[in-house]
């Protein structure tokens, strides 16, 4: 077995249990975005730790370096400028994947293997085996991977997989040089957000809350939002995150019920054969052919 | 820092202004949050712009770039007019009692004695009255006239929130919020602390800014308490340390100042820095500069410095005129100077007015770049498109590249804005024919020294004399440095109670600064870093963080200057009977036979609270300055619009023309000359730097430039409206000086501001970009800035002046 | 085997040619696309080099066989127009399927299974091109509603081709004398009067 800390929950394409005796602590990391002043360290930490090196793009009149994920940006700071009863904010919010206990990139995903849940949460791209479908896209609720156009395989942020796996707090929360991001295990960092909750609340921000959505049923990456209530002000974070029903349709019902109807249609012509026999032109239609014939 | 970045946490405000400590010092600033989080702590930022700080910030208050002492001394008329000061510690702990010569006047923004013709001060009449012993008369009551509290209430009087308003375009309601959350800190159990940093010193009056702040502090009696103080955040990690070893030209090691053509001999400049005490019974800590000096020349010139020949006093160079940045690279341009070593400095890109700044290297002989980088200003004379204009068949300068290595490819000590020295190890090799710094000035001096003996010269003393007893001389070793800056003893050091006793015998390091001599026993190369490697070893390497308790004082995690203290003034944490302010975070108490706490005190250990020895023994009348004589543009801060002005008036002293920008700042003919008027360049500038760069180094790192790729600049929402500038358009910026062009970054975080009635919209330029490195190439910023500084550090005007800005 | 010259030519070289296009890329499609869609299948990508080159190839082959279909529609579309007799027919295919075609209404060169299957499958390849085309992620990247969306219909529709295959290649070995017309191009005059007579009379002027 491997380690204990990357016990496999969950396989995309795959129709049987993973292995499932040991238990493992389910982690979380937590992002206050109410101390987040956007430094953008877990960024350059990201890219130092995964040996990723994106372009050097242009301003586009607004903060947000690089301007979008990439396979080469797994993180990145949305700068978002609001009002908020006659005040100004900047809400910045460090976007990325947010490992759902349901992911919907799971789901749809057509190579075995290529994703993978991990018992503490995690959800990992094995691009070894990824085949560049773009199936992952399709199914993620919050436009997290990333297509290479080199490789052509899917990318997106590891959770440090390799870091947790041994102990170490992903690389972004190593490096947050305000404590804005946290990692431990989910229930410990749930007790911390209400910790940061009820500070944020008498601050006078009364719709503060933890983002841990359940229609992915929550998610291993959670934010500590001040109007929770309205995350769409954080730079269009979904306020209902969930699997879109169409890719539930797709990669649900559709599989199994397609195929029964296929293997129906083949056996039916089978048995078809079988017990009416074939359709063959009958002697009397041949005779009767080489009668007109010889007219 | 008088407190250290750990000390934030104790606050229960945080104030930014001044600096934009989440943006610049993004790793200090946990301790803000740290503060919020744990001490339910308010954080406050007041700037220009909305920015990072403001972000996470609990309030957040605009005002105009350059108004701070308006709104500061708003601050100080609203504490006053609200008595909402630390009475206590006010009286015994300020000068707020002190009697000031009657002479001294404040008229039309002018203070008494002022020459228009040669811009400056005769300070006769800033002086206390002093008795017949020489002590300065008090009036405990404060109520004398001429009492410094009675001359500071007069002086802010003026600074009404009215009148706050119209200079800073600061909301009056949200003016006053900012005062309530200041002035709640006036309780002896709450501290504010606050944050600045280039944001204040990069003024005209950048000193008073600071200035403003401290009499602030001091009337809420914030100073030397955990979790207060005056606190300047650091650029570079090293820079508290550069400065430390004087940067400036004006000082030697240690901020003892340096000699000048009017200081004849070693007496004659002595008696003028060694002064008396001002009040009966005080430490007058500057009474030892003789110790301090003195072993400063013994670690120059070693043994060839005698009591006989002065301790070699007459080697020491004279100055003459200014030596700072802006004078240099002026009299560079006069053709006044033919040669320039310029080691980890990039000019071309961080002094004001690159034109001028190009055209003087231009001028030179030859330039010498001691860099790890190729900087812009190596290249001063080639020839980059329209980002540097240069034309290399006109420019004879030669320019020799010695590329020096980085700093995680040396060893040595880093000492951080909290005045903590901390050792570091070299990590990797430099790559190529790359050198230690220390290696490329010690084959210089070396190659120096070998010509002298060869071809002799003028005046080779000071040179062949110099001691340098390395192991190897043309590589000394960073701990060499360090324990020749600590100190140690030549002949054997006595106890001057017991002149028998040996207390550092000859040879060894010494443990302090106190156990320097005047007479020629010790050597120390910066006396406030005395005993930083003592015979305990290299104390700047201890990494111990056990915090026994709670409030940061780590006090064995390296070794903080002077004497390991990591709160300065620590003795006003206490009343005057030796009891904390503030119980939970007492930082020092009166034990009963001495002072003791979490702190090493900054006090004589021994002087009884009975024995009324004030708290800032720095100081010869033992306690903080709310009059400051010492100031260039006068004892109190008074607000001067900056050099480039959308004013025409000073709303202070609107009849005098000679006070709408600071009377007492040197201005050069020429540079007065290309100040842009606000009917040509009606936008308020100013310039900062982002979080994702560190000045005009990361432009060649990758990740930065991956982080932060091109320059821009921010206009608000309004006069893009105005101007038809869309978010992302490229623009020009012009200044009187030149311009630049940059992608336009439309934001609601830069608000336009009534300023005297008048609508004015702030341009934001973040300087990072030039035309060497991998982010994208930019245009310097600073060929926008004008060639004006301080009056008291030469700090060059960089955050507020004018400019026009289109659609490029 | 045995030809005979009074054999009938049912579909000429270039007529056959296509079908076989069409149909081998058919083939390879619903392979491929099986293994994306259901675990099951998903060795299949196998026959192909593997997933990643089932994946790369799977698009372009569609194209490929989009354009051959195209071809074929534009030669027999005209056939395929439905007819009063052909929707009788289709009424009574109960019996047809029964294996009791001898009361059936007399057909033309397609009879109305034929016809429906005609229509039934040209739909597919339409919904198939523009709904494979919005999921092409190494071409193109239209907005995510559409993208899913096409995943869906591309899905069903695909199934519902493969399904649509399967009737049409089993009526063909179930009629005995069928697939040599996809062969050679010829059928028999009995296979002809017996399945097609109207088009039997029209061809032989009996």
């Amino acid at each position: 077995m491997a380690l204990q800390s990357l016990d496999i929950a969950r396989r995309s394409a795959t129709t049987t249990p993973a292995p499932g005796a040991r238990q493992t602590t389910e982690v979380a990391k937590l992002i206050d975005v109410s101390t987040c002043i956007g430094c953008k360290a877990c960024q350059v930490a990201c890219m130092e730790w995964n040996d990723l090196r994106d372009e050097v793009g242009n301003c586009v009149g607004v903060y947000d370096n690089p301007a979008d994920l990439t396979d080469k940006t797994w993180t990145v700071m949305r700068f978002a400028e609001v009002e908020q009863g006659g005040r100004l904010e900047w809400l910045i919010r460090k976007d990325g994947c947010m490992h759902c206990a349901d992911p919907g990139c799971l789901k749809a995903c057509p190579a075995p293997g290529a994703i993978i849940q991990y018992a503490n949460g995690i959800v990992d791209f094995h691009q070894e085996n990824c085949i560049g479908c773009g199936y992952c896209v399709t199914g993620c609720p919050f436009n997290i991977p990333r297509i290479s156009k080199e490789d052509s395989k899917a990318y997106k942020c590891s959770l440090c997989s390799d870091r947790v796996a041994v102990g170490q707090a992903p690389a972004c929360v190593k490096t947050c040089p305000t404590g804005a991001i946290m990692f431990g295990s989910k229930e410990q960092m749930k007790e911390h957000a209400d910790k940061r909750i009820r500070d944020l609340k008498s601050r006078g921000f009364a719709n503060a809350g933890l983002y841990d959505p359940q229609g992915v049923g929550g998610t291993h990456v959670m934010y500590v939002l001040h109007h929770v209530d309205k995350p769409q002000l954080y730079s269009d974070l979904p306020k209902d995150p969930a699997i879109s029903p169409l890719v539930s349709l797709w990669k649900g019902m559709a599989k199994p019920l397609a195929s029964l109807a296929l293997g129906a249609v083949a056996l039916g012509s089978l048995f078809h054969y079988v017990m009416k026999g074939p359709n063959e032109v009958s002697k009397e239609s041949e005779r009767e052919a080489e009668k007109e014939e010889s007219q | 820092m008088t407190n250290h970045w750990v000390d934030i946490k104790n606050a229960d405000l945080v104030l930014v202004m001044g600096g934009n400590a989440a943006e610049a010092h993004p790793c200090g600033f946990k301790w803000a949050i740290e503060a919020k989080k744990d001490r339910k702590a308010k954080l406050v930022t007041v700037d220009p712009r909305f920015t990072r700080s403001a972000a996470v910030s609990d309030y957040y208050a605009p005002l105009r770039a350059g108004s701070d002492i308006a709104f500061l001394g708003g601050v100080i008329h609203y504490l006053l007019a609200n008595d909402k000061i630390h009475h206590d510690y006010v009286k015994h702990y300020s000068n707020a009692a002190f009697l000031i010569n009657p002479g001294f006047k404040f008229e039309d923004g002018l203070f008494s004695g002022y020459n228009a013709e040669k811009r400056n001060y005769d300070k006769a009449t800033w002086s206390y009255q002093l008795d017949k012993d020489g002590f300065a008369m008090v009036d405990e009551s404060l109520q004398d006239p001429n009492c410094v509290f009675q001359l500071l209430k007069k002086h802010y009087s003026r600074y009404t929130p009215e009148l706050v308003n119209k200079v800073t375009g600061t909301p009056k309601e949200q003016f006053l919020k900012v005062c309530e959350y200041i002035a709640d800190t006036a309780a002896p159990d709450k501290t504010m602390t606050i944050l600045y940093a280039l944001g204040w010193t990069q003024h005209s009056k950048g000193s008073q800014n600071i200035r403003t702040m401290a009499i602030i502090q001091t009337l809420l009696g914030n100073m030397g308490m955990a979790g207060g103080g005056i606190n300047a955040l650091r650029g570079h990690a090293n820079v508290q340390g550069i400065t430390d070893m004087c940067t400036f030209g004006a000082n030697l090691p240690g901020y003892l100042t340096c000699p000048t053509d009017a200081d004849p001999d070693r007496k004659t400049y002595l008696e003028k820095r060694t002064p008396k005490p001002l009040r009966p019974g005080q430490m007058n800590f500057p009474q030892n500069y003789p110790k301090w000096f003195t072993s400063l020349c013994k670690a120059w010139y070693g043994n060839a410095a005698t009591k006989e020949n002065d301790f070699c006093y007459d080697w020491l160079p004279k100055l003459a005129g200014a030596q700072d940045t802006l004078a240099m690279f002026d009299r560079m341009h006069q053709g006044k100077m033919n040669g320039f070593v310029c080691q980890g400095f990039n000019p071309l890109a961080s002094v004001s007015n690159k034109k001028k700044v190009g055209d003087a290297l231009a001028k030179l002989k030859y330039l010498v770049v001691i860099d790890p980088l190729v900087t812009d200003t190596s290249e001063f004379w080639k020839p980059h498109g329209e980002f540097n204009e240069a034309d290399p068949a006109k420019i004879a300068t030669e320019v020799f590249r010695l590329p020096s290595t980085l700093f995680a490819e040396q060893t040595g000590s880093y000492t951080n804005s909290g005045r903590v020295i901390q050792w570091h190890w070299k990590a990797a090799d430099g790559p190529g024919e790359s050198r230690d710094d220390i290696d490329i000035v010690a084959g210089l001096f070396l190659k120096l020294k070998a010509m002298y003996a060869k071809d002799g010269g003028k005046f080779p003393d000071a040179i062949m004399g110099l001691t340098w007893a390395y192991r190897q001389p043309a590589r000394p070793s960073p701990e060499e440095l360090l324990q020749e800056i600590s100190g140690k003893a030549l002949g054997d050091v006595f106890d001057p109670k017991d002149a028998t006793k040996v207390i550092v015998p000859a040879g060894q390091q010494i443990a302090g600064f106190a156990q320097l001599r005047d007479d020629g026993s010790t050597s120390c190369g910066n006396w406030i870093y005395g005993g930083c490697w003592s015979q305990a070893g290299n104390l700047t390497a201890r990494r111990d963080n056990s915090d026994p308790s709670g409030l940061g004082q780590t006090l064995n995690w390296g070794f903080a200057w002077p004497a390991n203290r990591r709160i300065i003034y620590n003795r006003a944490s206490c009343d005057l009977s030796g009891k904390p302010w503030d119980p939970k975070r007492a930082v020092l108490r009166w034990t009963g036979t001495a002072w003791g706490g979490n702190d090493i005190p900054d006090m004589r250990p021994d002087a009884a609270p009975d024995q009324n020895v004030m708290p800032f023994i720095m100081t010869p009348e033992g306690v903080a300055r709310l009059f400051a004589p010492g100031m260039a543009e006068g004892p109190f801060p008074e607000h001067y619009e900056p050099f480039e002005t959308p004013l025409e008036k000073n709303p202070f002293s609107p009849n005098n023309p000679k006070t709408l920008s600071n009377p007492a700042a040197r201005v050069y003919k020429a540079d007065m000359e290309v100040f842009g008027k606000a009917k040509d360049f009606p936008y308020v500038c100013t310039t900062y730097r982002l979080v994702e760069h560190y000045h005009f180094w990361t432009k060649h790192s990758k990740l930065n430039a991956i982080t932060q790729p091109e320059q821009f600049v921010e206009i608000g929402e309004e006069l893009a409206k105005e101007k038809g500038i869309a978010n992302g358009d490229k623009v020009k910026v012009r200044s009187n000086r030149g311009f630049i062009k940059a992608v336009a970054v439309v934001t609601k975080r830069i608000p336009t501001l009534m300023i005297d009635g008048r609508k004015t919209h702030t341009v934001g330029i973040p300087i990072h970009w030039g035309f060497k490195g991998l982010t994208k190439p930019g245009f310097i910023t600073n060929t926008l800035t004008p060639y004006v500084g301080d009056a008291n550090s030469q700090t060059p005007e960089y955050k507020a002046f004018l400019v026009n800005i289109e659609k490029a | 085997m045995i030809r005979d010259p009074k054999d009938l030519q049912r579909y000429t070289p270039q007529e056959r040619a296509n079908h076989w296009v069409v149909g081998i890329s058919f083939i390879l499609l619903a392979l491929s696309g099986l293994a994306f869609f259901h675990p099951a299948f998903y060795p299949l990508t196998y026959l192909f080099g593997g997933g990643t080159w089932a994946r790369i190839l799977h698009p372009y082959i569609g194209v490929f066989m989009a354009f051959f279909a195209v071809l074929m529609y534009l030669r027999f579309w005209r056939l395929n127009v439905m007819t009063k007799t052909d929707k009788e027919w289709l009424d009574r295919i109960g019996e047809m399927v029964d294996g009791n075609d001898h009361n059936m209404p007399e057909q033309g060169k397609y009879n109305g299974g034929q016809k429906a299957m005609f229509w039934a499958l040209t739909v597919c390849v339409v919904l198939l091109t523009i709904s494979g085309v919005l999921i092409w992620r190494a071409q193109f990247s239209p907005p995510i509603g559409l993208v899913r969306f096409g995943a869906v219909v591309h899905a069903v529709a695909g199934v519902v081709m493969i399904a649509l295959i399967f009737v049409h290649v089993y009526a063909a070995i179930w009629t005995k004398g069928t697939i040599r017309a996809m062969w050679y191009g010829t059928v028999t005059r009995a296979w002809a009067r017996q399945h097609h007579r109207a088009w039997y009379r029209e061809t032989t002027g009996k």
